[in-house]
């Protein structure tokens, strides 16, 4: 039996999980599928950012486009780390694609005009 | 001088949410005021995911939930300034406003939302006994450092709180390559949300110590270490429990503290949530001056603060309309467990229904929340868990509404 926090919501529901895969203590299917593949393959998305070369002391905000192995968290962020973009930027522009070969991609989430 | 229908102080996500639902109801004549470069307020800073749930259905960042009220504030188009500050504001609604290019200006409003966001406890609201050296600073600051500009704010790291925003930047920094050795809470539980120590502390191996703060801190020049020591039930410092730890940076997330300074002069009561009190249309104790978001009871998600700002537009425009009712007042009380209670009155004439927001003063477990008036119980609600950390809503229809004389109050009763 393992027990862990639903990160799905700000519910935080407290998820049990027994050997054969029940899970108990979801207040939704989400609660189910999270506690599955934290589990099996535990997955996060990324929120970072990344320099704004054309302006002064000043970062825009980006995110995965999906989710990526917990295991490689520190590996995106040094690619992260490594890119910049000129502004204007706009939510949703790909900085860089298929990242590690995760199969998902870098996404600006501001606005800099 | 120039006359404005409506003023909304604020361009965060409050302003944004009372000025679209005032301009719906067909107020033209609105102007937002925004002291920052930017309309957004803090969202513009709080660059991780898990904002609008409740308003969009999907989990975004603070800048991508911010940007689609811009866009509308843009569509509707409602007119703004940013780079501006309210400076003065009188009971009659006469507005000084600063702006760094155009200089001063006075208007004349005939409503008003004050929409001013919240501040954080800094080191002087704690009193943390010690050197006065570099490098505390609150989570906030901390945050626009990192996320706007690009500066990590020390190497080694202890965060005193652990309320959300301490949780979420444990995680941005130890991202940045920051080793955050231990969040530490005075309290015997965190004021946090479980899926932020989830996914912010334990993801990270970050130890979260409760019942200890800081006792002393350290430093010459910058901070060299902290002093963590146990507490008691009465928040007294156990001797013998120290932990020494060596530290550049101590960041503090100790709460944070409704932001209405412009309603010092203009004799506006405040209420138990350090914010304006309210009535059900977010409208202080003045005719005409609204209020709504953090600036009238810190709230935990963007969503319920875009929420109450629609409340607060809504209530502007039936004000402008001469249309907001207005009759004997219904005085709501919080007791027994309940810190406070949003609005604090309620007009007797009121024809919609009403939400009433509260928190617990400590978790609780299988209680009712009674809602009675006058001795005769109004509603019987059972809630499994209630925990300070978490902003409760009730609503009463406008049928329950009725059985309401001239007090309500609100208390919780062991199951």
């Amino acid at each position: 039996m393992k027990e862990f926090t639903c990160i799905i919501c700000p519910r935080g529901c407290r998820l049990s999980v027994d050997d054969n895969m029940n899970v108990t203590g979801n207040f939704c299917p989400r609660g189910k599928q999270y506690a599955v593949s934290e589990l099996t393959n535990p997955v996060r998305t990324i929120t970072s950012s990344v320099r704004v070369n054309n302006r002064e002391d000043l970062l825009v905000s980006v995110k995965t486009s999906g989710s990526i192995p917990k295991g490689k968290i520190f590996e995106v962020m040094e690619e992260i780390n490594k890119l910049s973009v000129s502004a204007p930027t706009r939510i949703g522009d790909v900085v860089a694609s298929n990242i590690l070969g995760l199969g998902v991609d870098i996404l600006i989430t501001k606005n800099i005009d | 001088m120039r006359t404005i229908d409506l003023l909304i102080i604020g361009g965060g996500s409050a302003g944004m949410a009372a000025a679209i639902q005032a301009k719906k109801e067909g107020i033209d004549d609105i102007l937002i005021v925004e002291r920052d470069e930017n309309l957004g307020g803090i969202l513009n800073q709080c660059i991780h995911n898990g904002f609008g749930l409740t308003e969009f259905k999907e989990e975004l960042t603070g800048p991508e939930y911010l940007s689609r009220f811009v866009k509308q504030v843009e569509e509707l188009k409602i007119p703004y300034m940013t780079n501006s500050m309210v400076i003065d504001m009188t009971k009659d609604k006469i507005v000084t406003i600063s702006n760094k290019d155009k200089g001063v200006e006075i208007v004349q409003a005939k409503a008003i939302v004050m929409a001013t966001g919240c501040y954080e406890r800094g080191a002087g609201a704690i009193q943390i006994p010690g050197d006065r050296c570099a490098g505390i600073i609150t989570a906030g600051t901390a945050q626009k450092y990192l996320n706007i500009h690009g500066y990590l704010c020390g190497k080694r790291i202890v965060i005193l709180g652990s309320g959300d925003i301490g949780l979420i930047m444990a995680r941005r920094l130890t991202l940045e390559g920051a080793k955050v050795i231990c969040v530490s809470e005075i309290m015997p539980y965190s004021n946090g949300l479980n899926r932020n120590i989830a996914q912010c502390l334990n993801d990270y191996n970050i130890p979260l110590y409760l019942s200890r703060s800081v006792s002393k801190v350290i430093g010459k020049d910058r901070l060299e270490k902290v002093i963590l020591s146990a507490v008691d039930e009465k928040m007294q410092f156990i001797p013998g429990t120290e932990m020494e730890i060596e530290c550049d940076t101590l960041i503090l997330s100790v709460g944070l503290i409704p932001y209405i300074s412009l309603l010092d002069n203009i004799d506006c009561p405040a209420s138990s949530t350090k914010g304006a009190k309210v009535n059900e249309h977010m409208e202080t104790m003045i005719p005409g001056i609204f209020s709504c978001g953090n600036c009238l009871h810190v709230h935990d998600v963007v969503d319920f603060v875009t929420d109450e700002g629609r409340l607060a537009g809504h209530g502007a425009a039936m004000y402008l309309k001469g249309k907001l009712a207005r009759g004997n007042k219904i005085v709501v009380t919080p007791k027994d467990g309940i810190s406070y209670v949003v609005p604090q009155e309620i007009n007797r004439d009121n024809q919609e229904d009403v939400t009433f927001k509260f928190r617990v003063r400590t978790p609780v477990k299988d209680v009712w929340l009674i809602i009675e008036s006058n001795g005769q119980q109004v509603a019987k609600i059972m809630k499994p868990v209630l925990i300070p950390s978490e902003m409760v809503m009730v609503k009463l229809s406008k049928d329950k509404l009725d059985l309401i004389k001239d007090e309500v109050t609100l208390r919780l009763e062991a199951r």
